[in-house]
């Protein structure tokens, strides 16, 4: 049974809630856009980056993301073979604009932008 | 053994677009930890009510990637342990495939573990029920306004002791919560905190998933609001935390402890406490005492703690 998530919108009549109001799906709070919150957002300066992977580890909102530059080998997050095959990348869809990323990054690679 | 790679590549169980605060040391340790789970297994999330809570389920939207449960502030503990008894019985009765495991992860802040929901996770520990209780102790009830709880640490400014010519804020003392799960004879306890490059995290938290019974976890979250720091500060935070002994990183299997990491000097708890809006009265100079008070609290339980390390 999936959600519809466009049905379950504030307005909704309680005919379209689901039954004890469980939601059958899991991570559909992708589909809310929280990178509304802020107008400051980390920019990744490649060149710079070492592929330490610490701002992915310390990020509290998922919101950088590790993309596999082979496109031969795309299988999803994270599933390069060597550090080289990896690129983090934010997700400004979600992206609160906290800053631990960019004070965090060892090599200084991460600015935040739009202050 | 898994390596800090491995950890790292693997996907995330909790999604973005939770309504966590920016910089919330909460869901850090929540993403975290559920990284240490093996891929191809399921987890069960349960959730005590709390930050976590409000702000991560809200309907339509789950952050989740595995199945949840909310509940009460305080009986978080019994649910999972109603839900691992009816999956050991489906399993028995052949109802659930060979090869699909689940793992129970309870989830509560210090509010609900350290006070409200302390009767449920007491049982469920004394039940020895499969699961892991991991507590993110950002000191304080953050979710309703800064009240104190028994996890926040002496004279810390909180809505509800609050700082003024009458109060140094709160009173007392910190309750060892951890220490007081070792007591319940657990196969593992552990206390941890986000540190370097977050291995001792991973693997605290892997052996605690992956420990047969009941196993609890205790980490030090941060929260820029109630503690009143420059968020993007936090992993200072949480290493000062370390250094200064006031968050020693030990574990206890089967009863054996063992210190995770020892600072090679001990720094003093001023430098934990200068940082945090919520001790900055402690700074005024009629006040020094108060930090002199600290310290020894912090050094009888390293002392406490060392002795029962070696």
């Amino acid at each position: 049974m999936a959600v519809d998530l466009n049905k379950l919108h504030l307005r909704a009549p309680w005919q379209d809630l689901t039954t004890g109001m469980m939601i059958h799906a899991g991570g559909t709070s992708v589909e809310f856009h929280t990178g509304e919150w802020t107008a400051v957002k980390p920019s990744i300066d490649q060149d710079k980056c070492k592929k330490c992977g610490r701002c992915h580890m310390v990020c509290p909102d998922s919101a950088i993301v590790v993309r596999v530059v082979d496109n031969a080998r795309m299988e999803g997050p994270g599933c390069g073979k060597t550090a080289l095959d990896r690129m983090y990348q934010v997700d400004t869809d979600h992206c609160k604009g906290c800053g631990i990323c960019a004070y965090n990054c060892p090599f200084d690679a991460i600015e935040m932008e739009g202050m | 053994m898994t390596s800090l790679k491995e950890f790292m590549d693997r996907p995330d169980r909790l999604a973005p677009g939770h309504r966590m605060c920016a910089g919330c040391g909460a869901t850090i340790a929540a993403r975290n930890v559920l990284k240490a789970v093996k891929p191809e297994d399921h987890v069960v999330v349960t959730n005590a009510t709390g930050c976590m809570e409000v702000s991560t389920f809200m309907y339509p939207y789950t952050a989740w990637q595995d199945s949840y449960i909310h509940n009460a502030f305080e009986n978080a503990s019994a649910t999972t342990s109603g839900v691992e008894a009816a999956y050991k019985l489906m399993k028995k009765k052949g109802k659930l495939k060979e090869d699909e495991n689940f793992k129970f992860i309870t989830f509560g802040g210090d509010g609900g573990t350290y006070d409200i929901g302390f009767q449920s996770l007491s049982g469920a520990m004394e039940r020895n029920c499969d699961y892991t209780y991991v507590c993110y102790d950002n000191g304080a009830y953050m979710n309703t306004g800064i009240q104190r709880s028994s996890a926040t640490p002496m004279y810390a400014d909180t809505t509800t002791t609050p700082v003024g010519s009458k109060s140094n804020g709160k009173p007392q003392n910190r309750k060892d919560l951890t220490n007081i799960l070792v007591e319940h004879d657990i196969p593992y306890a552990a206390q941890t905190t986000f540190f370097k490059n977050f291995s001792d995290l991973y693997k605290k938290s892997e052996k605690a998933i992956y420990t047969k019974g009941a196993s609890f976890l205790n980490i030090m979250t941060p929260c820029p609001r109630g503690w009143r720091y420059n968020t993007p500060e936090i992993m200072d935070i949480c290493e000062l935390a370390v250094e200064t002994c006031y968050w020693p990183m030990y574990e206890v299997e089967n009863g054996v402890f063992r210190l995770t990491y020892e600072p090679k000097k001990k720094l003093p708890v001023e430098e934990f406490l200068v940082k945090q809006g919520r001790f900055k009265h402690l700074f005024k100079p009629e006040n020094e005492h108060l930090i002199e008070e600290f310290q020894m609290e912090v050094d009888r339980r390293w002392e406490n703690l060392l002795k029962r390390c070696r």
